[in-house]
Parts: C-alpha cells; structure tokens; sequence
C-alpha cells in the first residue's frame, strides 16, 4: 500500500539516517549503568519492600553497594559475593542488614568472583521466568477471550489518585467499550528515584505506579476480562528516573502496554540525557521480552511546538523510537509510536493537514499500531466545540487505520474527566466506528494533491532534520532544542549523579540473559 | 440602561438556561423524577428533561433545560477589571530600554510536584500561544524558564541569582487544592529570604485561580484562563518600569 505515493528510496534514507543519529547514543548506553538499572537487576532478583520510611529496600542496597565499591562494576557481583560470605540466604534480609551497616561489599576475584556471576545470574534468571509465564499467562488469555473487535482499539484514561477508586472506574470503563485502560500516574512521580511500595490512595492529578497497584489493577481487569469475553489491557508509564525499574514490575505484574519514549524524560522533565538512554534501553530490553506493546510520546512535542512547524519533529522522533525499540529487541507490533490531532482547528485546512500527517505515520511504519492522541492544545473549555473536534479527531483515526485510539475528552483542560464525560467521549468513538470504521479501505488521497504534497514536505523536512541531527550529534541536537523547543545540554538534568561508566569487570546478568535470546 | 439582566434563551428576559449533570440512580421514570427535583430546588421552574441517560449500573446523565426566575445586578457585580493598558512589542521594549536601561529579568517556574508545563511555556517561550510570542521573544527581557516541578527554595534562589525584576508561576494541578498552598508557600518563602525592597514581583497564573485572591495568597498579581504573554509583559512593565508616558502609548 502506497497511498501517499511515497518515495521508496527517501524512506529507506530517514530510516539510515535514523539509524546513524541514534547508533553513538545506543553505544553510549551500553558502555554506561545507573542505580535505577541497578535497581531493576536486584527487583529480578527477588528484592522486595521497603524500610519504615518507605525507602525500597532495593534502593538501600544498591546505596551500600555503591558506598563501598561504587557503581560501575555493577551490584551483581558484589551483591551475591556478599550473600554468599554473610551466610545470609536471602537477598532482602541482606538489604537490611546492608541499611544497618552489618554487611560490606567488595568485589571478589577468581573463583570467588565467577561463583558470584554464576549465582547472580540464577537468581535473576528466576525473575525473568517469571517475566516469560506472565507472558504466557496473557497469550492463554488472549487466545481465550479474544482481542477487541474493532481497530483501533479504545483507550481509556483513569486518574483518580486512589487505587480503590480506580478500580470500580477502570471496570465501568471496560463496559463501557474501553480496550486499554491507562492508569496516570501522579505527576511528581517521575522525578522520585524510588519506586513507591503497596496500595496506594493519595496522588496528585494520578495514581502511583507501584507494584501493589499494578497487581490489583490487573487483576480486577482479569476479571472483566472473564465478564466481557474480551481481554481487556492495562497500560501504565515507565518513564522518570526509575524506567528501568517499573518496566521490570510491569513484566512481572503482565501490564499490557508501557508509555516509553527515548526522550520524553529529558525534554518535558529535565532528566539527564545520558540516564535517559542507558535506563531507556535496558527497559526497553525488558518490555520485549515481556511482550509488551509501548507508546511513544511524539504528542507531546506538539504540545508545546506548533503542530504544523513542527510536524516533522514528531516523523524524526518516531524513526529514532523505531531504531532505539529494535535495536533493544522489540518487534514492530510492540511499537506505538504516537502522534497526535494538535493543529490549530482555525487554521484553514487544518483537518487535510491532520489526514497528511496522520497517514504518513501509517504509510512510514505499516506494521506498528501507532497510538493517535485527540486534541489538547487547542481544547478551550468549550466542551461542545470540544466534542466537535474529538469527533474529526476520531475521524481521522478512523480514515488512517489507526492502531490505538486515546479516547478524547471535551472537558480536557476543564477537569479530570468526570463519569458523564467518559460516557459522551465513548459515545463519540463509538459514532465515528460504528458509522465508518473500515473508512481506511476506501479513503485515498487524489495523486498529486493536498494531502500528499503536505506528507511528502513533511518527510523531506525529517529527512532534513536528521540530516542535522547525524552531523551534530543526537545529544547536541536535544541540547540545542530541536525537540519540543526545550534545551536540554548532556551534563545537565536530574539523575546524572546516579549514572557510572562501565569498568572492565561490569556484570549485569538481566542483560546478558536479554541480550542472549535475541 | 437597566442594570438587571436574567439569562436569556431566545426571548428578552425568558431567564432560559440548560443544565447536565449525573445523579447516582439507575435510569428510570424516578431517575427524571429526581433530577427534575434538583433542578427545581437550583429555582428552575419549570424545568424540563431534555435528555437522559443510564450510565452503567447505577448512574444517570441528564439535560435540562427551564426558567430560573434568579436576577443579575450587574451593579454588584465584583471582578478585576485590567487596570494597565496592553502595549504593542515594541512600545514595552521601548519602556524598559528608557525607564529600566537595563534588561527586565523574568525568572519563571511550575512548583510543587506540578509537571504541567503547559501554561508558563505559553507565557514563556518563543513560541508563545494564539499567534502572540512567549516574553523570550522580547528583546529587552531576560527570561530564565526552570521548567517543571521546581522545589520553592531552588527557585528563591535562582531568583536572587539572577536578580530576578519579576517570579512568574504558574500552577495547573488543583486537586486538594495544591495551586494555592504551593503559592502559599511560595509568597512566604519570598517574603522571608528578602526584604521588601529587594523582592522580585510576584505573578502567578493558572486556569482555577480566582484573581481576586492575590492578596490572600501573598502575590502581586493572579493571572487566569486566556491570558496572553503581552498582556503579562505590559503588566510586568506597569508594576516595574510606572506608568506610560503620553509619547508611548499605543
């Protein structure tokens, strides 16, 4: 299918292009670890809880560790060679006793030290297993209830804050016609280099990723799954400083989809670029070998740039997700790449421009679900011109053969969504399917017209873009501002205090096994 | 002219006026019974359900429409009316090259665990909304933008570093009423890291603020929805730089 008559040859340039920009930051991130990967390692390993503060027992054993021998061997060895001369038999008591200062860490050599790889590695390797039967677990259950009907597939957000009242929402939301449902997280949760422990009920504009959370959240949904005779997914968001760690227990808790986009962190949160990459690839590594489908975040760029200036930005950054995703081992159905319905709606054709760009995301990635994000930007608190836009928005969803359709709300930037509010956005989706859901089969653009000069600017404008960014560099190019107008420089951000360059001995068994099966 | 004014639908003081809202009930005849219950004790009368709706189990969306005989005194009326006049790029420039002969320092933030950037890079950025350029674009401005979820002392201090002229802030996240404590909090700490001589304007601006309220939560000014990065900036140059001289004025 070449709807946009696209030049075969340009697209295999931005895709060489893509891979050139990205390759000395994926290098980068293979030379380099942080406590956050870290963390993750000991999480696979069985390390769970946390102290009367609340401080993940994780985080203070990996503190000791970095304490005693620093960071750049990696907690592994150190970890079990510890575990093996304490004669403690488990990982968490000596966590504990790490906090209270009854255990140090050195790094063996000879046997001592290949006795400590070979236990670490079993030890992780049960956490990985455990990975494998979530995912065979939500295979059964898809291959029992069946996937949604319809493309795109519905997605939903709930947000309340408090885990118990997220459930009965997220289940009225799955009657009520949603595939996917989003937990937010709270928002100052990206910026916490811990990951929160149990059921939580307090947030602010969202719910805390937490292990607990995850568990229940999925679980009730297993439930309406049974009720609705379709399997209904979860999403949640790794991302922030702790992305590697919350991929892990999204695999071992089988979320169905991740939001995680190489550089959302740096961009919208002031997190370093280099610890973005190193925790980006390792849980990317992660969410491949859990099966789970991950969006991007492309929508955001044009929240803050203009949507049509900027509309090559989100193809350039769509290409860098595709390269960093299988360069880390996903598969292309495991790629939501997003985009979003952002243009000016006083913009004259400005519903022609959202179809060029829309459709050149589907005719770039032919094979990925791509997630299509409604309108925010351009959402006034005029609720009925709102419904209005949502409903074009759809339409558009509708005419491209989108893969995942983030529902839009009329009340965006008025409140979080109340209960009528979801049902009206449903009954939005649910016109637009129902009228004309397969509309993607007929709609193709006049050659040589509007729609597909617009799409074959844009892919030049990218093909332009990356250009620049192979020249300057990819981390000099987001500390210019390229992305989102945000100036983001390699030595600054959040985080980088957490990151260490890989010395000689560096052992990490949770790559090595996920590096192995590729 | 009268100063007493009643909705008006489509007739001069037909006091018409359309509601919706849920009531926990299953969608049945009681459902319309209940809900025209409320509408009659909000003083409409006569009401009439347009539209209902089952939601779920247990719930009911509802359209109503009717009569309130409710009177507006436009006399009584209470609000912030703009009490500076909105100059043109250059004529702002030109003030603070005159008056301030030097560039007017905008230090600028989303406090708290507030990660919506969305409004402060509006007033902000080059970029700025609706076709007006963000106060970056001014050239005699500096602006320094510190992005989300910046903690108050970090931002006290960035501003006594830069010797800010002016702190703008801007809050999205109302839930348990987080915008006003974390302003709150914000005008305090100002108010005890520097004398009164030596503290920067404080601006804060977010889709739920009441503008009325400056006082209250200690700032100078409360910004609210729609607000342009021009009309920020020629605030920012009546509180900073006087009034406009007869010349200038646009």
């Amino acid at each position: 299918m070449n709807k946009l008559d696209l030049d075969r040859a340009k697209v295999r340039q931005a895709r060489a292009l893509a891979r050139r920009a990205g390759r000395p930051v994926v290098d980068l991130a293979r030379h380099h670890t942080t406590v956050s990967v870290e963390r993750a390692v000991l999480r696979l390993a069985g390390v769970t809880g946390a102290d009367p503060d609340g401080i993940p027992w994780v985080n203070r054993l990996v503190d000791a560790v970095v304490a005693d021998v620093g960071l750049g061997h990696g907690v592994a060895v150190p970890v079990f060679h510890a575990l093996s001369v304490s004669g403690v038999h488990d990982l968490t008591l000596l966590a504990q006793k790490a906090a209270a200062g009854s255990v140090h860490f050195t790094l063996p050599s000879g046997a001592a030290a290949t006795a400590a790889r070979r236990a670490s590695r079993r030890g992780v390797g049960a956490g990985i297993r455990q990975i494998d039967r979530r995912r065979a677990e939500r295979d059964r259950m898809v291959a029992r209830y069946g996937d949604p009907r319809q493309r795109p597939w519905i997605y939903l957000i709930v947000a309340t804050g408090d885990i118990y009242e997220d459930i009965p929402q997220a289940q009225a939301a799955a009657r009520a016609g949603a595939d996917v449902i989003a937990v937010i997280r709270s928002t100052g949760q990206s910026l916490l280099d811990y990951v929160p422990e149990g059921a939580t009920r307090e947030g602010f504009a969202g719910t805390y990723a937490t292990q607990e959370n995850f568990r229940l959240m999925r679980a009730a949904l297993d439930e309406s799954s049974r009720e609705l005779g379709r399997y209904v997914r979860l999403t949640n968001y790794a991302s922030g400083l702790c992305m590697p760690e919350i991929a892990t227990l999204a695999g071992l808790q089988r979320l169905d989809m991740m939001l995680n986009d190489s550089m959302y962190g740096i961009l919208f949160r002031d997190i370093n670029p280099i610890r973005t990459f190193v925790d980006q690839r390792f849980s990317r590594q992660v969410h491949a070998r859990a099966g789970i489908v991950i969006n991007t975040g492309e929508d955001n760029y044009l929240t803050t740039a203009d949507a049509v200036e900027a509309a090559h930005t989100v193809t350039v950054s769509q290409l860098l997700n595709e390269y960093f995703a299988k360069e880390a081992g996903l598969a292309d159905w495991q790629l939501g790449l997003g985009h979003a319905f952002e243009i000016n709606p006083d913009l004259p054709e400005s519903f022609r421009l959202e179809l060029a760009h829309a459709l050149l995301a589907r005719e770039l990635f032919p094979k990925a679900p791509l997630k299509w994000m409604p309108p925010t930007r351009h959402m006034t608190g005029d609720v009925f011109r709102g419904n209005l836009l949502d409903g074009f928005f759809n339409l558009v969803g509708a005419m491209t053969g989108q893969g995942i359709l983030l529902v839009g709300m009329m009340t965006e930037a008025v409140v979080t969504p109340w209960l009528s509010d979801r049902d009206i956005a449903l009954q939005n989706v649910r016109y637009v399917l129902n009228a004309c859901g397969g509309l993607h089969e007929d709609f193709v653009p006049a050659p040589g017209g509007f729609i597909q000069r617009r799409a074959h600017t844009v892919l030049d404008e990218s093909i332009e873009l990356l250009g620049r960014i192979v020249d300057d560099g990819l981390l000099n190019a987001i500390a210019d501002g390229t992305f989102g107008i945000m100036k983001r420089p390699a030595d600054g951000g959040k985080g980088l205090s957490g990151v260490a360059r890989h010395e000689p001995d560096y052992y990490n068994p949770a790559t090595e096994i996920l590096e192995e099966a590729r | 002219m009268s100063t007493i004014v009643r909705p008006y639908g489509d007739t001069t003081g037909d006091g018409m006026v359309q509601l919706s809202f849920t009531l926990p009930v299953p969608a049945d005849k009681r459902a319309e019974g209940a809900a025209l219950q409320l509408a009659a004790k909000m003083g409409m009368d006569p009401a009439m359900v347009v539209h209902s709706r089952g939601m779920g189990e247990g719930y009911t969306f509802f359209v109503v429409y009717g009569r309130v005989n409710h009177l507006v005194d436009l006399a009584q009326v209470r609000v912030v009316e703009r009490d500076f006049p909105v100059l043109a790029a250059k004529e702002i420039n030109t003030l603070v090259k005159r008056r301030l002969r030097r560039k007017l320092v905008v230090v600028g933030a989303c406090i708290g665990t507030d990660a919506h950037t969305v409004g402060i890079d509006a007033i902000l950025n080059v970029k700025g909304i609706a076709g007006e350029k963000g106060l970056e674009y001014y050239r005699e401005f500096r602006v320094v933008n510190m992005g989300a979820q910046v903690s108050v002392p970090d931002l006290v201090e960035r501003a006594r570093q830069e010797r800010a002229d002016a702190v703008l802030v801007s809050q999205v996240v109302t839930q348990r009423d987080a915008h006003l404590h974390n302003t709150r909090e914000m005008s305090a700490a100002f108010r005890e890291a520097l004398p009164a001589a030596r503290r920067p304007l404080l601006v804060v601006g977010g889709p739920r603020f009441d503008e009325l309220m400056a006082g209250e939560l200690g700032v100078n000014r409360i910004f609210g929805r729609g607000t342009t990065p021009r009309e920020v900036a020629s605030y920012l140059v009546h509180a900073l730089v006087g009034g406009v001289p007869s010349g200038v004025a646009a």
